[in-house]
């Protein structure tokens, strides 16, 4: 296993499953807080102040950055299925261009957030 | 061709469809909501609700969580499938990812129209 190589397309695509699996283990948090946001001002203000501790706002970038890559990567996808970057030339760059998105918009969520 | 009870289309080809727009339903809808809070600096409870309140959020906001079911359903399914090679294991673990997506689904509807 530790000869085993791995291509710049093999990362992008392990990311897209990777960030898929967390972004569901996301939802029950992001719908309680929908809920608790939603039904009183008292609960809006609950959420707002605990997004604004340092372990949530982590939290907060760290499913954020998931859901950016993880769309970046499903627009390669629809590329794909439309003709565009199936060669293996055209596959690495777009993988490499799928990845410094995904970490440009990860820097500018951290910036934002904190 | 392969056969499974625990996948959402009747085929591949009808997931592989699923997949695609729920995607581009999933998108839309975080791009909207990503440019709503954006937009709004001062975000305060009224705004917030007020923008929850609206019928046509709320049925974008219920077509994005079940367009979530959907594509978690058939994404974790493809997962499953290559990682969980005991087939005991793999029902389990298909089963309980329905069972999550529709109950996501119903507390997205109650949170929808139930404030």
């Amino acid at each position: 296993m530790a000869a085993f190589k791995w291509p710049i397309t093999a990362i992008s695509s392990i990311l897209h499953r990777v960030t898929g699996v967390l972004l569901f283990l996301a939802v029950p948090f992001c719908l309680w807080t929908l809920e608790r946001s939603l039904n009183s001002e008292a609960g809006f203000l609950q959420v707002k102040s605990m997004l604004s501790g340092d372990c949530a706002k982590f939290i907060t970038w760290f499913i954020l950055s998931s859901l950016t890559y993880h769309i970046i990567a499903g627009c390669k996808h629809l590329l794909m299925d439309v003709g565009i970057g199936e060669s293996l030339e055209s596959g690495v760059l777009a993988s490499k261009l799928v990845i410094i998105l995904g970490i440009l918009a990860a820097v500018g969520l951290g910036v934002w957030i904190w | 061709m392969v056969k499974s009870v625990t996948s959402v289309g009747r085929s591949g080809l009808h997931d592989w469809m699923i997949q695609r727009v729920s995607a581009v339903i999933l998108a839309a809808y975080s791009i909207y909501i990503g440019v709503f809070v954006l937009s709004t600096p001062d975000l305060h409870f009224s705004v917030w609700q007020g923008l929850f309140a609206q019928t046509e959020i709320k049925i974008f906001s219920f077509l994005a969580i079940l367009s979530l079911c959907f594509h978690a359903w058939i994404g974790l399914w493809i997962i499953s499938t290559d990682y969980l090679n005991i087939l005991a294991l793999r029902l389990v673990f298909q089963v309980v990812v329905i069972i999550l997506c529709l109950a996501f689904l119903l507390w997205g509807a109650q949170i929808l129209w139930g404030f």
